[in-house]
């Protein structure tokens, strides 16, 4: 194989800027993405685990379908499809007004869709933890407010810190078909640099380092989290 | 005090309860015994509505339980209950375990709930332990905090679920000691258990159950000299003649 490397490439200008760019654009929209997926998903997973019908059947509706459908699929239903289907107005605010269009609707695709994902940890955390103590709370006359806030929530985000540990890597390494509506993230200006420069090899590279980069600092930030979170003698039970 | 009137309990097709009658009258303790699966348990879970039930009535201090006009949280919030695997809060010290629903449920300020923690604290002989958590205690120790975060709400009642059930034989006798102190200051107590050295010593009536039938309900020395019926006889040579 006949390939000239050329490493210097990355620190040249643009192409370093593209680099500090796109990592940028993808924290942006992971972070962003994580709020939405972890507000939504504790709402929706508490819901699948409340006593009201209702409540239970709109929340499981929620996750069978967002869970259900290709990401990529979703990002593109809210590009193309949904600013269609909304009332005139709104869709014309949000094809010609909307601001970062791009970004938003990446924001907005990737965050529900990991909500949804989120949401089943919620719910196992929840029902991980034994029937008594829900019975204990309600004895001691808690409402059903108190005791998910009280009792039973800071058990079961306590329990789930390594899977949503997972989850929120996994929202930083999914940002990466945000390109595929373009937003000009980390991956997509690799693409960039290979186009302009023919240097694959080093702008993926690149791009491989900066993830692994980023997503091993937030494994380490969890790991903090889950230290600081711990329960003195405490271990997860089972049913 | 407590007024249990015909209740019926199916889970979907078993019947698990069948025309119980009974009643604790204030100041009253009243043991409740019989083989596992004889739907005691579930009977002093009906009590405070933990267990909805679908024929009968269930008044306490005046109140039906299973009304759906009732204030379910206020009710219970006067009922204490203590459980057979003591339920604290795992993420709470033993204090915070205290204090929770006196804070959020009567709406005491967190000094005084505080100080009550700490009374009981010293009254069930745990107050070095009022900083740690319930996984750094004994099984005995859980169960006696269990009691004292009942108390904490100035109960006008106590309901216990098998309190001796899960605890390693030589920490029964801690926590029986403060149900016997309990008991002997005038506490309204329903209390299911096989601790039948408790019953002699403290109950006032005992109520046997099985296959979810009342079958006996008599004062102590009635039930302990000649239970009238086979049942309770089998059940109590078996319980008391074990080796």
């Amino acid at each position: 194989m006949q390939y000239n490397w050329n490493w210097g490439v990355l620190l040249q200008e643009p192409y370093l800027g593209w680099l500090i760019s796109g990592v940028g654009w993808t924290i942006a929209v992971a972070s962003a993405a994580w709020v939405i997926a972890f507000t939504l998903g504790s709402v929706v997973g508490v819901a699948r685990t409340l006593p009201n019908r209702w409540a239970r059947g709109v929340a499981t509706a929620y996750v069978e379908l967002l869970r259900n459908v290709p990401l990529l699929v979703q990002l593109f239903i809210w590009y193309f499809v949904v600013p269609e289907l909304l009332p005139d107005d709104w869709g014309r605010w949000v094809k010609r007004d909307l601001p970062l269009p791009e970004y938003t609707t990446a924001v907005i695709g990737l965050g529900f869709y990991t909500a949804s994902r989120v949401a089943e940890q919620v719910r196992s955390g929840i029902e991980s933890i034994s029937r008594g103590q829900s019975m204990a709370g309600y004895a001691s006359g808690l409402t059903t407010l108190q005791l998910y806030r009280y009792v039973l929530l800071p058990v079961a985000f306590r329990v789930i810190v390594p899977p949503l540990t997972s989850e929120f890597l996994t929202i930083f390494k999914n940002s990466s078909l945000a390109l595929t509506i373009g937003v000009l993230e980390l991956t997509a200006q690799s693409r960039q640099i290979t186009e302009y420069t023919f240097q694959g090899f080093e702008a993926f590279t690149a791009a491989t380092v900066m993830y692994v980069v980023i997503t091993l600092t937030v494994t380490a930030g969890m790991s903090l989290v889950e230290r600081r979170a711990r329960i003195p003698g405490f271990i997860a039970k089972g049913g | 005090m407590i007024e249990i009137r015909d209740i019926d309990k199916w889970y979907g097709t078993t019947q698990v309860l069948r025309a119980c009658s009974t009643s604790v009258a204030k100041g009253e303790v009243v043991v409740v015994c019989g083989p596992s699966g004889s739907g005691k348990s579930t009977l002093i879970k009906c009590v405070n509505g933990l267990e909805p039930f679908q024929n009968g009535e269930i008044t306490v201090d005046g109140v039906p339980v299973g009304d759906r006009g009732t204030n379910l949280s206020k009710l219970r919030a006067r009922i204490g209950m203590v459980f057979q695997n003591f339920e604290l809060y795992p993420h709470m010290t033993v204090t915070a375990n205290i204090c929770l629903a006196q804070e959020k449920v009567l709406g005491r300020s967190k000094a005084e709930a505080e100080a009550k923690a700490a009374g009981l604290l010293s009254r069930v002989g745990l107050s070095e332990h009022a900083r740690k958590h319930p996984g750094q205690l004994s099984g005995g120790q859980q169960q006696r905090v269990a009691i004292a975060r009942a108390l904490a709400m100035d109960p006008i009642a106590m309901l216990f679920d098998e309190p001796t059930s899960a605890l390693d034989p030589e920490m029964i006798n801690e926590v029986l000691e403060v149900m016997v102190e309990l008991a002997q200051e005038g506490m309204t107590m329903m209390v299911v258990t096989h601790e039948m050295g408790f019953a002699r010593k403290v109950a006032d009536r005992v109520v046997f159950m099985d296959k979810g039938e009342i079958v006996e309900d008599a004062e102590k020395d009635a039930f302990f000299g000649t239970p009238r019926s086979d049942r309770a006889q089998q059940f109590l040579s078996k319980i008391l003649h074990h080796i």
